[in-house]
């Protein structure tokens, strides 16, 4: 994907690029507010990474605002030192996709960004049915099958999977699936996600000889096809 | 050209119109001698005018009376019976006030103690009042002329010298009245200045002494309306105090509790650094830093966000919500972890009526307490997570079957950082029911906590959020 990294914090800024590179992404950067909006609305970018308080007397949100004003639907994330939950709605009322904040973990980071380039995509929002190797799910009727064989699932479970399979070889973490599976927008400080992908594991990967759902240390889930 | 003459010309006006006094109780002190003033004028005048009025009316119905008593004799005996008739009453008029005077159709005079008609008189039907010459003296006098049968005239009158003076007099004591008025107006309005300074001055000692660090000043209360603001001002100064105490606290706990994992990260990357001889001991060590130093972010956050909720500033998320769908949700979402731990997970809910809040506020709070719950509770007990009416508040109740707390760990529970003696092993950093006892208190609500399952007497903690709910009148609205 084709990223722009908008960040004044050098060290950061290089920690971000450097881990987005290693990903195999193609990333342009920006120290200050000025340059950022001039890369943003000149060039075509797959993900836009903001960071919300930036020098030059052109703040991220500021950024955001004229490309939501452009009518350009770049997917943003914003990057924030601001935990404040007002601070996060502001963000995210401007037209931002995602928020995070500081400090965060690179892979929080870099699912999140894949996320939201996928998002960019057309082709996913209109599909009645999701394929995955020999997993596939019905959308209409609710159904998914494995290898042919029907798999029954609760609602949650469900969604969680579907969730999973719409991000298929993408990295999730356990807050994103809280936020986007359950809307819940806080820390719980039990394993209530790993509870929750075990129990869909024992229905979608144990009863076959191929794992599809792995789990990724310090990051989160993948459901791959091999 | 014109019309900016004419704006500048209304600015001029604005700046001259405006009221020059600054001071609140200048402008009170005027306020209150104004309407002294003006309206000890309004009732003096009032006296005034009627008094005279009543004067000019008494004398105008003497002489009506007279004249139609006098118009009677003449019909009964014509000019000799009314000739007589006058002459009687001047004789008998002792104060020498009345005045009289018949003339024939030829203008000479019959009877009377005028000397001539007064050439002024013209006009039969209204009184005059005009100034005449009587026995060398010069006077005023109100008459009336009458008119009677063959061509004779009547005049009927009174002398109000007398009563003129009475007017005088009154004139000079209403005013002299007036002007001891404005003066105790004008003294009254000092007085009035004088306690609305000392009112103010009360408070502003106290608020200044405030404002120079001395958190423990009050201002007294007396007892007058001034109390009302002084009461604002105290509690204001109570809230002040209270989140004060709570920095202080905070930043105590801050300097304890936040050093332990950052000393702890910088030992283990030291460490590593010096002694690591392998890539992975070095990875691995690097990998429990980076945990510590996560930890020191949550418990950065989950501070800031108790401060903020302190703070009392974050109820624009606030909505009347039905709590029972939210505690499904939770419910939903622990039970599985629950279940893992080997507990069971049992949800009750009753009717309830909705409440005003944050609904993710409100999920984290019970989310606290039922991480709290499968912390605690020992496998194979129950967690019980129940909602219904408890009089007039919506109470939230997570109970377990754990080793509960002693009397004195439950009053300490709430605050930053505390941790029971039991609980040192258990990881988590001591802010959970901090942060909710800071969600209840945004909400209006309690947390209360109670050891031992009151109906079976077993071990245990139950923790309540009491919440107030929407009254019924205002949800219709």
């Amino acid at each position: 994907m084709r990223i722009l990294l908008v960040e004044d914090d050098p060290t950061v800024r290089a920690f971000v690029l450097k881990g987005l590179r290693e990903a195999g992404h193609v990333v342009d950067e920006a120290d200050n507010g000025k340059d950022g909006l001039f890369l943003a609305v000149s060039e075509n970018y797959d993900v836009v990474i903001l960071d919300r308080m930036l020098p030059g007397g052109i703040d991220g949100l500021r950024i955001l605002e004229t490309l939501r004003g452009q009518k350009n639907a770049t997917p943003v994330l914003l990057l924030s030192a601001l935990a404040d939950v007002d601070e996060r709605v502001a963000g995210l009322k401007a037209g931002g996709d995602d928020y995070m904040t500081k400090p965060f973990a690179f892979s929080e980071l870099l699912a999140r960004v894949e996320a939201l380039g996928r998002r960019g995509r057309p082709e996913s929002a209109s599909q009645t049915r999701l394929v995955v190797g020999d997993l596939e799910m019905d959308l209409l009727s609710r159904t998914v099958k494995r290898g042919g064989e029907k798999i029954d699932l609760q609602p949650r479970e469900f969604r969680l999977l579907e969730f999973l399979i719409r991000h298929a070889g993408q990295v999730v973490t356990r807050t994103m699936l809280l936020e986007r599976v359950w809307d819940y927008h806080f820390d719980p400080q039990t394993n209530v996600i790993d509870v929750h992908v075990s129990r869909l594991r024992q229905k979608v990967d144990k009863p076959f000889d191929k794992p599809m759902i792995h789990t990724i240390r310090n990051a989160g889930y993948i459901l791959r096809a091999d | 050209m014109l019309r900016r003459k004419v704006r500048c010309f209304g600015l001029v006006l604005k700046r001259r119109l405006r009221w020059p006094i600054r001071s609140a109780g200048l402008n009170f002190a005027l306020a209150y001698g104004l309407v002294f003033v003006i309206s000890a004028g309004a009732f003096l005048s009032f006296i005034w005018w009627n008094t005279t009025g009543q004067l000019d009316s008494q004398v105008e119905i003497a002489v009506q009376v007279d004249a139609a008593d006098l118009s009677h004799r003449w019909a009964q005996g014509g000019p000799t019976a009314l000739s007589l008739a006058i002459q009687d009453r001047l004789d008998q008029n002792v104060d020498d006030d009345e005045l009289y005077l018949l003339v024939g159709p030829d203008g000479r005079k019959y009877a009377g103690n005028l000397p001539g008609w007064p050439v002024v008189i013209t006009r039969l039907d209204t009184f005059y009042e005009l100034a005449i010459k009587r026995d060398g003296f010069r006077t005023n006098a109100k008459m009336h002329a009458y008119p009677l049968t063959q061509g004779f005239r009547m005049i009927v009158g009174r002398d109000v010298r007398g009563r003129q003076l009475v007017r005088h007099v009154l004139t000079d004591t209403l005013i002299w009245a007036w002007i001891m008025v404005t003066l105790l107006a004008a003294g009254g309005a000092l007085a009035i200045r004088r306690i609305f300074r000392q009112v103010v001055r009360s408070i502003a000692r106290t608020t200044a002494a405030v404002a120079q660090g001395d958190l423990s000043q009050r201002i007294p209360l007396t007892g007058n309306e001034t109390d009302l603001v002084g009461q604002t001002v105290n509690t204001m100064l109570e809230r002040i105090n209270r989140l004060m105490d709570g920095v202080k606290q905070v930043s105590n706990a801050i300097a304890h509790d936040l050093r332990t994992p950052i000393a702890r990260a910088r030992a283990r990357l030291e460490d590593a650094n010096r002694t690591a001889t392998s890539a992975e001991e070095l990875h691995a060590a690097i990998d429990r830093a980076v945990m510590d130093l996560d930890r020191v972010t949550s418990i950065f956050e989950a501070l800031l966000r108790i401060a903020q909720l302190e703070a009392g500033a974050r109820r624009a998320a606030f909505t009347v919500l039905d709590i029972r769908p939210l505690l499904e949700g939770l419910s939903e979402l622990y039970e599985a972890s629950v279940e893992d731990a080997g507990l069971h997970l049992d949800f009750r809910a009753g009717a309830v009526q909705p409440v005003n809040g944050d609904p993710h506020l409100l999920q984290q709070a019970v989310a606290n307490l039922l991480d709290n719950a499968i912390k605690f509770a020992p496998p194979g007990t129950t967690i019980t997570l129940s909602v219904d009416m408890q009089g007039e508040r919506l109470a939230i109740t997570v109970a377990d079957q754990g080793p509960g707390m002693s009397e004195d760990d439950l009053s300490r529970a709430s605050e930053r950082f505390f941790r029971a003696e039991t609980a040192r092993n258990t990881p988590g950093a001591g802010l959970g029911l901090s942060l909710v006892q800071a969600v209840m208190s945004l909400h209006g609500g309690a947390l209360e906590l109670r050891a031992g399952e009151l109906q079976t007497g077993q071990p245990g903690l139950s923790a309540t959020l009491l919440l107030p709910v929407v009254p019924a009148v205002s949800r219709k609205g």
